[in-house]
């Protein structure tokens, strides 16, 4: 704090009058200035997240004393079969969450035009997004249902079905999957449409006259200038894969059997729900979650400080 | 522009895109219809299995009526607006202080500290569980909207202070060097110079964290237990339970809760379209 910024006069020479504050202004304001938010910061984010740490080596169930166990919760989690399981589905999230960039990249694409009424489109299209994921989570399973839902009575048209896609253990995760993407396509569809605003148009009209057309144009013209975008869509996707958590404990609660467990779920079930308070071992579930996300969020930061080089 | 503008394609395709376009809407929002759908149908029609025929009376009235006098829902709604407002408010006086000192000012650890604040954003939630829930029982916030509050006030000061900052960066500088050549305080500038040229961001910050916060499920099932405290997110769920298989109710009362954010949504689109891709051009 005693790099003071160049632009203004130092004045601060032997013979100064003024309080030591007004002397060391320049220094002083932005510690102030964070102090709050700072504060507020650490106390219930950065510590949480050594605590968490200290409490992963400890067997406790949240109320009486912590017994010390070293790594042996790691240890039952490497043997623990619901939790292979939860990584896997993990896993599946991930990869299956990306497809939701390249239908909100077409679906902008679709909609980038100018004709009556098409704001409104652009926003009615984006309305999955606004509601809640709890509310996507009842919409869905309702639209699921065996006997009422809208799908079994769409299929139904056609001689299929009915399928129970919630009760079927292999085909459970890919239903909620299916729910997620609803509002992962409506946010990248909007960070899309915002990018393809800013396309420059000499760029096209130039590639135009060279005689590039359609996917030839869009890979080598458009997708390359719409890198900010995509950026921010993958950040935004990979951290909402690793998040879901509100879809599941809506629409299935974890089941058939445990099939749709993800990581994120089953620490909460092991901590707070019916498995009674295992602390520690949730902990430690939330530390390997932790470090799978650390992974992206080390390769996010490293992006964005190489931005930060160049803007400087 | 691309794709090439419909004015300039054939008149066919133009009127095949106008043909397209409100069957791909419907198509899209389809799950959300057919609980639009739900909520004005008669119980008779779902005892009947008159699941998608022609609703056999309207009741409308009759099913939002029941949710807003005849079941908790008022008071969770009322509880997510106690728990929202200040966090908005809370959240974006405190990030528009970070954003102006890490934004301004050239210090040591200015970057640590401003990667520090995007790193705890994108943590995942459960690293927190446990040690938060610890402190708010310790500071005796357990089950309480305050509890609640301050959490989500300390989570999303990250986020904000992430908007802030990037946008406080884009101000022209000259202007806060003339201010201190007059002689102005610190404080003054930050309040009279930078403050007023920050009305888009807090307008914009200000609906995005209304956003979230409404529609936040797992901290309010963390942190909070009955009707007087839970929001309508996890309210729903008791909600839920108590009308257990009565459709049209359960679909007119989550068509209600999720309906302030996306009144918030349509009202200050422009702002919240702005928040959300920040970053999206350069």
């Amino acid at each position: 704090m005693t790099n003071v910024s160049p632009a203004v006069p130092t004045t601060s020479s032997s013979g100064d009058t003024r309080g030591w504050y007004r002397r060391n202004e320049i220094a002083v304001t932005p510690w102030l200035f964070l102090a709050p938010g700072l504060l507020f910061f650490a106390f219930y984010v950065i510590i949480p997240i050594f605590q968490s740490f200290n409490i992963s080596l400890y067997r406790w169930d949240g109320l009486g004393e912590a017994t010390y166990i070293g790594l042996a919760n790691y240890q039952e989690l490497m043997t623990d079969r619901a939790f292979e399981i939860s990584f896997w589905n993990n896993a599946k999230w991930l990869l299956l969450y990306l497809l939701a960039i390249p239908m909100g990249l077409g679906i902008a694409l679709f909609l980038n035009q100018t004709v009556v009424g098409i704001r409104l489109y652009k926003s009615l299209f984006f309305f999955p997004f606004v509601i809640s994921q709890v509310v996507v989570g009842l919409v869905f399973s309702w639209f699921y249902l065996p006997k009422e839902g809208l799908l079994n009575a769409f299929l139904g048209v056609f001689g299929l079905g009915p399928v129970n896609i919630l009760g079927d253990p292999t085909m459970a995760t890919y239903g909620i999957i299916a729910a997620g993407l609803w509002p992962q396509t409506a946010y990248c569809m909007i960070l899309y449409l915002t990018g393809l605003n800013a396309v420059d148009p000499e760029q096209v009209e130039a590639a135009r006259l060279d005689g590039a057309k359609g996917h030839k144009m869009l890979w080598y013209v458009i997708i390359p200038q719409l890198k900010p975008a995509t950026f921010i869509a993958f950040v935004v996707t990979i951290i909402g894969a690793l998040r879901s958590f509100d879809l599941i404990s809506i629409m299935t609660n974890g089941g058939p059997f445990g099939s749709t467990r993800v990581l994120s779920f089953y620490m909460f079930e092991k901590a707070l729900a019916e498995f009674g308070f295992r602390m520690g071992y949730g902990a430690a579930i939330a530390v390997v979650l932790f470090l799978i996300m650390l992974v992206f969020i080390a390769y996010f930061l490293w992006s964005m400080y190489r931005d930060e080089k160049v803007a400087r | 522009m691309f794709p090439t503008p419909i004015e300039k394609s054939s008149r066919q395709w133009q009127i095949t895109y106008q043909a397209i376009l409100p069957l791909a809407l419907i198509l899209w929002l389809l799950p959300l219809i057919a609980v639009m759908i739900f909520s004005i149908k008669p119980d008779a029609d779902f005892t009947n299995g008159n699941y998608w025929g022609m609703p056999s009376s309207f009741n409308l009235f009759e099913n939002y009526g029941k949710v807003f006098f005849e079941s908790d829902m008022p008071r969770y709604l009322l509880n997510s607006l106690v728990i929202t407002i200040p966090t908005v408010i809370g959240t974006v006086a405190l990030s528009c202080m970070t954003g102006f000192a890490l934004g301004v000012y050239k210090f040591k650890g200015n970057l640590l500290i401003f990667f520090m604040f995007i790193a705890g954003n994108f943590v995942p939630f459960q690293i927190l569980m446990v040690p938060v829930r610890d402190f708010t029982i310790d500071l005796n916030l357990y089950d309480t909207k305050t509890g609640l509050i301050l959490f989500h006030i300390a989570f999303q000061t990250g986020f904000c202070t992430l908007f802030m900052r990037n946008f406080i960066r884009a101000l022209p500088y000259p202007l806060i060097e003339a201010a201190r050549v007059e002689g102005v305080a610190e404080w003054r500038i930050f309040w009279f110079v930078v403050m007023p040229l920050m009305k888009p961001a807090i307008a914009a910050l200000a609906v995005l964290i209304f956003t979230f916060i409404w529609n936040d499920f797992f901290w309010a099932i963390v942190l909070t237990q009955g009707p007087d405290s839970q929001p309508v997110t996890a309210g729903i769920t008791s909600f839920n339970s108590e009308y257990r298989a009565a459709y049209h109710l359960m679909s007119a009362g989550s068509i209600v809760a999720a309906l302030p954010p996306v009144a918030m949504f349509f009202l200050m689109q422009k702002h919240f379209i702005a928040g959300l891709t920040l970053g999206a051009v350069k």
